[in-house]
């Protein structure tokens, strides 16, 4: 009993860790420009599908193939920014969402067109794929247990850098009021590039922790949708928030899908969203403001 | 509450957290008048206008309108009541002709009825040009007819300013709040602004109340003067009278 | 150019606002109800099935227009209203209720499934409200799948042809009138209520709620007002879509559905009627076009599934990059170069430098 619980308890933080990481990528664009970016999932499947390339079909060995493709994604990222984001920057928070939806659909589009991507699925090989081990009765994969590991790691180094740089503050400033952050001498337009381009190597990140457990293909990106309530949960805006959200929503639906009829752990992230957001809004750490007139 | 105030304030505050931005402050404002609050910023004027239209509650007081207490009267219930306000940071609807914005005043007396609205009966129809004559009423005062078919967001400041008042002005207020008519207006339209004021009082007979900065515009029009500093009031009276109080000079008028 | 001497205020309500316009549209009319003999014999079918959707799609478009055009409540899952009316029809259409009965209850359980779904707009805005809708639209796909006993579930339900009150609704030229008869009524509605104090609050909510509220609108009655007629009008076009069809099961309403859905908006033009109708014919015309561009590409790009969707997200991108106005916007300003030729500027319709104001402290 107590063994099953942990099971449920581990898959369901290891697949949060990933919400988490998705989340935390979009509350990354969202803190600094206000813009919700519909396609972070599917950044992150294009991050998969980079690792893939690099260390499948270019044949590099797993730890510099992956950084290397963590690397690309951050350019990528930037690139996407500057050719995409940057114009329209000024425009309604609508046009800003609709122009990620379609941003995320070309990249769908494209991925399943590239030669050697394509509609297939593929696996990718990590050293720890498919290893155990056991904690007295309790059997653990490896992989979980590296995805759990990883992701706080990647939270350390996160955290450190933003307390520590100027980069925090500025991304403060221009996201509340973009005007003033140029008249303050903030390099604004640079600091959204940069900020997509973490963003985006973010997603990377968790393409390669997810690639394990739902392989890649061209529509692994839909898991990405599961971040928005988990972000949500955790209060829009809130770093630390965007990760807890995400383990929330890990746990609840692992419990779900063993404890509910069939069907339930597809939706119970989106049951949760209604509740939070019926119930408090501003999520656990998010703050509400109210305009003053 | 004496015979003639339409708006009276009693004892009222209302504190944020641990910052009191209103505290006991009482005043009555008679019917007609033009009263005129004054005071550094951050004072707590617009939060007074803010408490009025329901939009914060209070935390102690009463505020009564025509002897009806507001408290607990839903905000969208105010313009109904008889209460128009502007905006100090203008809140127009942007994407909208001027027309548009002056109409959308009207919605107090508007009876929306869906199904009649669909249909667009002759009922409705002749109601559109009920409304239709009633703004053009206001646009004529405030020569608005150049910019009737303008979109709102491509007009410069003081005509926004002006659009502003209009509207507020079709909803026929008994009672209209003016939050800083006259800050980024230039000398002629302030002095377009105090004609107004005039008029507003005179012949329409509506009463005001009014946060100023402008003191000129304020002796001009004003007649009664209620000073605030740190949500507290200094001073009540008349324009002289308050100008003339030391605690006012001190903290707010300079020598 | 065209100058309007205007004597009376009707003139500014009414719908047609000179003789110009009226020619034009009633042109139009006459052509659109001559269709079915104008075109070839053999091309019939297709081009009225063609139009038959496009319409259908138009009627979609101004639910969501109305909801995300004009009031400002961004519903990314839209198709979960399609899908209510579309299982309505079918199913009561199963129990044997005649057509107008059927569709008035698709009406009427689409409007509550939106003011059900509008209720956390009463509470959040913006980006929560896009979640919380895109949430639902999730729940209701779900509901659909596994609700076997009602819905038949993933095996999806079939449809029989439309008995409309005895005239059977069996070929394409039917079907192309009963639909494009209803635009037509839910557009002259949807008009009538935009140039009435209704209308007119929803776009005030849009645009600035603390002041709308200080006009009098009671900001929960008027959202539920627009989620409930958004839904409805959709929900009508569903149980069009599901004879049209004559098949429909989940899948038909997912999320990526709802996305095609507000793709018809956006690039049809944001905030006017003819946007909805310029996006429905963008949205059936695209796949069309590029099938026959197909013959001309290299199979390696043409013969991709993926070509289509890839298309459209560029499309969507290019168009809110430089014509935000969407095709209506294109038109405009097209006619307004004609009109004032040779008058006209580029400046007349120049963006203004926007810098991004907080959407939090709205």
């Amino acid at each position: 009993m107590l063994n099953q619980l942990l099971q449920l308890a581990l898959s369901g933080v290891a697949v949060g860790c990933v919400y988490g990481l998705i989340a935390l990528g979009f509350v990354l664009i969202y803190k600094a420009t206000e813009t919700v970016n519909f396609a972070q999932g599917d950044m992150m499947m294009v991050g998969a599908f980079a690792a893939l390339t690099f260390t499948e079909i270019l044949g590099f060995p797993f730890w510099l193939g992956v950084p290397a493709a963590i690397l690309a994604m951050g350019l990528f990222g930037m690139l996407i920014e500057k050719a995409v984001l940057s114009p329209i920057l000024g425009q309604p928070a609508f046009s800003i969402v609709m122009v990620t939806i379609g941003l995320g659909t070309v990249l769908r589009g494209v991925v399943s067109m590239v030669p050697g991507w394509g509609t297939d699925t593929h696996a990718l090989a990590t050293p720890y794929s498919g290893q155990v081990v056991n904690f007295g009765e309790v059997v653990l994969s490896i992989e979980q247990l590296t995805i759990i590991a990883d992701t706080a790691a990647l939270c350390l180094v996160l955290y450190l850098f933003f307390r520590f740089t100027r980069i925090g503050v500025a991304m403060q400033a221009t996201s509340q009021n973009q005007l003033a952050a140029y008249y303050m001498g903030i390099p604004v337009r640079r600091i959204n590039m940069l900020i997509w381009g973490i963003s985006a190597a973010v997603a990377a990140f968790a393409g390669v922790l997810l690639a394990p457990i739902t392989f890649v293909h061209a529509n692994m990106g839909f898991v990405g949708l599961k971040a928005f309530p988990a972000a949500v949960v955790g209060g829009f805006g809130s770093v630390p928030g965007a990760i807890v959200g995400g383990l929330i929503i890990g746990l609840v639906e692992s419990f779900a899908g063993f404890y509910l009829p069939e069907g339930f752990k597809d939706i119970m992230a989106y049951i949760v969203v209604l509740l939070v957001l019926v119930l408090r809004p501003s999520g656990l750490f998010g703050e509400t403001r109210n305009k003053k007139v | 509450m004496s015979a003639a105030a339409l708006l009276s304030a009693e004892h009222i505050s209302i504190r944020f957290g641990g910052v009191v931005a209103v505290d006991n402050v009482s005043f009555e404002v008679k019917a007609g008048d033009v009263y005129t609050i004054i005071g550094p910023n951050g004072a707590g004027k617009t939060t007074i206008f803010n408490l009025i239209s329901q939009i914060y509650a209070l935390s102690t007081g009463r505020i009564a309108f025509d002897g009806i207490d507001l408290a607990g009267v839903r905000p969208h219930r105010v313009a109904a009541l008889g209460i128009a306000r502007t905006f100090q940071n203008i809140e127009l609807f942007e994407h909208a002709t001027v027309l548009h914005n002056l109409l959308i005043g009207r919605h107090a007396h508007a009876e929306a009825m869906l199904w009649q609205e669909i249909l667009f009966t002759p009922a409705q129809r002749r109601m559109e040009l009920e409304h239709r004559e009633k703004v053009e009423r206001v646009i004529d005062f405030l020569d608005l007819q150049h910019y009737r078919d303008s979109l709102v967001a491509g007009l410069p400041y003081g005509v926004r300013k002006v659009v502003e008042l209009g509207r507020a002005l079709c909803v026929e207020p008994r009672l209209l709040l003016l939050d800083e008519p006259s800050s980024g207006l230039n000398v002629e339209e302030t002095d377009d602004m105090a004609f107004w004021i005039d008029d507003i009082k005179n012949e329409f007979g509506i009463t005001v109340l009014m946060v100023e900065h402008d003191m000129n515009l304020v002796t001009r029009v004003s007649d009664r003067v209620l000073a605030l500093n740190y949500g507290k009031a200094m001073a009540e009276g008349t324009p002289a009278e308050v100008q003339s109080h030391p605690a006012v000079i001190e903290a707010y008028l300079g020598t | 150019m065209r100058f309007i001497f205007k004597t009376d205020y009707d003139q500014d309500i009414r719908l047609f606002k000179h003789g110009g316009t009226k020619f034009w549209y009633g042109l139009l009319a006459l052509l659109l109800v001559a269709m079915p003999w104008l075109v070839g014999e053999d091309m019939r079918d297709y081009y009225l099935a063609q139009l038959g959707f496009i319409w259908i799609y138009s009627i979609i478009g101004l639910g969501l227009m109305l909801l995300t055009g004009f009031t400002g409540q961004v519903s990314l899952g839209h198709a979960a209203f399609l899908a209510v009316g579309a299982y309505t029809e079918a199913i009561l259409q199963k129990h044997g209720w005649p057509f107008g009965a059927s569709l008035t209850a698709a009406f009427v359980l689409s409007g509550v499934a939106g003011i059900v779904i509008g209720l956390p707009a009463l509470r959040v805005k913006g980006i929560y409200l896009a979640i919380a809708t895109q949430a639902f639209g999730f729940i209701v796909e779900e509901i659909l799948a596994r609700w076997d006993s009602v819905t038949g579930g993933n095996e999806g339900l079939h449809l029989e042809h439309i008995d409309f009150f005895g005239f059977p609704i069996a070929s394409e030229a039917d079907f192309y009138f009963l639909s494009l008869g209803l635009l037509c009524v839910v557009l002259i509605g949807t008009v009538n209520l935009m140039r009435s104090p209704t209308g007119r609050a929803l776009v005030a909510i849009r645009d600035s709620e603390i002041s709308a509220q200080s006009m009098g609108i009671n900001l929960a009655r008027y959202k539920t007002v627009a989620f409930a007629l958004s839904a409805a009008i959709t929900g009508v076009a569903g149980a069009l879509y599901a004879h049209k069809l004559q098949f429909i099961s989940p899948e038909q309403f997912s999320a990526l559905v709802s996305i095609q859905l507000l793709m018809i908006i956006f690039i049809g033009g944001i905030g006017s009627f003819h946007g909805a109708i310029f996006g429905a014919i963008f949205v059936i015309s695209l796949p069309e076009a590029i099938s026959a561009a197909k013959d001309w590409l290299p199979p390696s790009i043409g013969g991709q599934p993926g070509l289509e969707p890839t298309i459209f997200g560029l499309i969507l991108v290019l168009f809110i990059l430089f014509e935000p106005l969407g095709i209506y916007g294109r038109w405009l300003k097209v006619r307004t170069y004609f009109s004032l030729f040779p008058f006209y500027r580029r400046a007349m319709f120049k963006r203004q430098k926007a810098y991004m104001k907080s959407e939090r402290l709205r």
